[in-house]
């Protein structure tokens, strides 16, 4: 996919922080791109910077070619939904997604027709008369959308566009963010501090840490396969092992730590510390000695379980004292269920862990 | 309802009698038929109608009104971009400076002020009066409308503007378009308490008046030199009226962009 829009080292300071440092990214055509990070990590920064807010202090930041330095916001061909809606207080629902087109001088019947058709598309056509604060907040929500997709903009984009929701609209509202994303074809840049947001919605997700990329990538590889200590703490739960690398097979490398040697699928590396990851839903909990299959176990202890209904969170004691969570699906009532202070056999198979150099 | 005792009713009325009491006898009077203010010969609205014929003061009245409308007027714009400049100017150079001198009017001793515009009327050899008192009054009420428009603006939620700037509304636009609807109360109610301020203004007026241009508070208090007259407290019943419905106006409006404001955030 070509590219629309891309950012070559750029960097942004305010005052002593510097909250965008020498980042660059490429973001493709008709692409759902999330940037993903903590609260403070730049992403809010880099969004505003291609609306046009904030002006980079070095690198540049070009739209299908062109380098943006010097445009301002209301000459850009991007538009933006804001966290807090913006909506004006003082127009109708109609008149706020008339508002860009009518800068555009655009016929009269033209906007009407274009301020149905957005309507139309987030099902808010009975509301349009409305003033914003006779809405609730979904539907303030909708309005936002509609009123930044007016003028057909070659990227949208999304500053924590549901995080005023209560948690069951969000969800809805994620599914429908994704089908008007594909429907429309139009590029969509959203920032959200929230992984599972990112997951579901996003094509491919940059996580931000500090300023700077951590990774990119599409969801399953970033889940996956993440590229630091960083990226598997922050995305999703982790079990973290630090280790050593003792000895490289072809295909899979073996890391030793006090009490425990694992096998983990993954090319040949330099022995020496490492850490691996290993995600809690990819370790079974059994009361049995696990069979050769799975080819790494420890023993340990149960110390704590959470029931969370469609799954059940054990953290297990290792005989040498390290902590493993393990996720188990509760597919069927166990015939004998673990119980806390239990003895347990932890067990998983070489190509459920990473190996994490950073 | 919180129920009063006895001491705070009477240090209530004791208080409000205080405040108002010398403002009732001057009203009460205004209505009294007798010549002499202080025998009370029934109620009649005779000093409303000699007020009526007294072309001096009417003449007066039209100079203080037209004074007040046209120093509020360029007050109110001057104020509101002093307000723009220092909610919205960031942190530039001479920022304290700036919000200082905008501010320094408002506790400045009027006849300082008022002394001061006369020098600088008679050193650049301006002839004193109609204009030079709306010029005086303009200086004396911006702060006042600057103060009321900026605490409005300092609760104003900035991304309004950006989201109109980002549907590709230039900066003046959007603040025609977006800022000003939103800020108007405040505006409104800032023109109202400096249209009150002019029309009560006795110490700067004297000053910078001249031949021609007598205001009403300067006649009122040119005729009460030589006696108080009953047509005196007609006029003044008139213009505590006046003050008044101004003050609530502008009390109003300060309230209701107040009560918008939240809203507006919270958007």
């Amino acid at each position: 996919m070509a590219v629309l829009v891309s950012f070559d080292q750029v960097t942004k300071r305010f005052g002593d922080f510097t909250a965008v440092d020498g980042l660059s990214l490429d973001i493709h055509e008709r692409e759902f791109f999330a940037l993903l990070g903590p609260s403070g990590c730049g992403k809010t920064t880099l969004l505003r910077m291609l609306a046009g807010f904030e002006a980079p202090d070095g690198g540049r930041v070009t739209l299908a070619g062109q380098d943006l330095a010097g445009i301002p916001p209301y000459r850009r061909p991007v538009n933006m939904m804001f966290q807090s809606y913006a909506l004006f207080p003082h127009m109708t629902v109609a008149g706020n997604v008339a508002f860009g087109l009518k800068q555009d001088g655009l016929a009269r019947d033209e906007i009407a027709a274009r301020v149905d058709e957005m309507l139309g598309l987030v099902q808010l056509r009975p509301l349009a008369a409305r003033k914003p604060d006779q809405l609730s907040g979904g539907q303030r929500q909708r309005v936002a959308l509609a009123r930044s997709l007016a003028k057909r903009p070659k990227v949208l984009l999304l500053d924590e566009p549901l995080a005023a929701l209560d948690r069951k609209l969000r969800e809805e509202t994620r599914f429908e963010l994704k089908e008007l994303q594909r429907r429309l074809a139009t590029t969509f840049v959203i920032v959200t501090h929230d992984q599972d947001e990112a997951m579901s919605i996003a094509d491919r997700i940059g996580v931000m840490n500090r300023g700077c990329l951590a990774q990119v990538g599409t969801p399953a590889e970033i889940y996956e396969r993440p590229a630091s200590r960083w990226v598997a703490g922050f995305v999703g739960d982790v079990n973290l092992i630090e280790g050593r690398v003792t000895a490289v097979y072809p295909s899979f490398v073996m890391v030793d730590r006090v009490g425990m040697r694992l096998r983990v699928a993954h090319a040949p590396v330099a022995p020496g510390p490492i850490a691996v990851a290993l995600r809690p839903e990819k370790i079974r909990v059994s009361h049995a000695v696990p069979d050769g299959a799975f080819e790494n176990g420890a023993a340990g202890t149960v110390a704590d379980i959470g029931y969370l209904g469609t799954l059940s969170l054990y953290k297990v004691r290792l005989d040498d004292g390290l902590v493993l969570k393990a996720a188990v699906m509760n597919e069927q009532r166990a015939e004998r269920p673990i119980h806390v202070n239990e003895r347990v056999w932890l067990s998983w198979t070489p190509d459920a862990a990473v190996l994490l150099m950073e | 309802m919180k129920r009063f005792g006895c001491t705070n009713l009477t240090a209530l009325a004791l208080g409000l009698a205080f405040l108002y009491l010398p403002i009732a006898v001057l009203v009460v009077n205004s209505f009294n038929d007798s010549r002499l203010v202080t025998v009370w010969a029934g109620a009649s609205l005779r000093w409303y109608r000699e007020l009526a014929n007294d072309a001096a003061m009417l003449d007066a009245a039209s100079v203080s009104f037209r004074v007040a409308f046209l120093s509020a007027t360029a007050a109110t714009i001057l104020g509101t971009l002093a307000a723009l400049a220092l909610t919205r100017g960031g942190r530039f150079r001479g920022r304290l400076l700036f919000s200082g001198m905008i501010y320094a009017p408002l506790v400045m001793p009027e006849v300082i002020t008022g002394l001061s515009l006369l020098l600088l009327f008679v050193a650049v050899e301006i002839d004193r009066g109609f204009w030079t008192i709306v010029i005086a009054h303009t200086t004396l009420t911006l702060c006042f409308v600057a103060v009321v428009v900026q605490s409005r603006l300092v609760t104003f939620d900035r991304s309004l503007e950006e989201a109109a700037l980002d549907l590709g509304c230039p900066p003046l636009r959007t603040f025609l378009a977006v800022t000003l609807p939103l800020i108007w109360p405040a505006v409104a109610s800032g023109w109202m308490l400096a249209f009150a301020l002019s029309l009560d203004d006795l110490v700067i007026a004297s000053f910078v008046s001249g031949p021609g241009a007598t205001t009403l508070p300067l006649r009122i208090y040119s005729e009460v030199r030589l006696g108080v007259k009953p047509e005196i407290n007609a006029v003044c019943t008139i213009l505590i009226a006046v003050v008044a419905l101004g003050l609530i106006a502008a009390s109003l409006l300060t309230k209701r962009s107040a009560s918008k404001a939240p809203l507006g955030a919270r958007m």
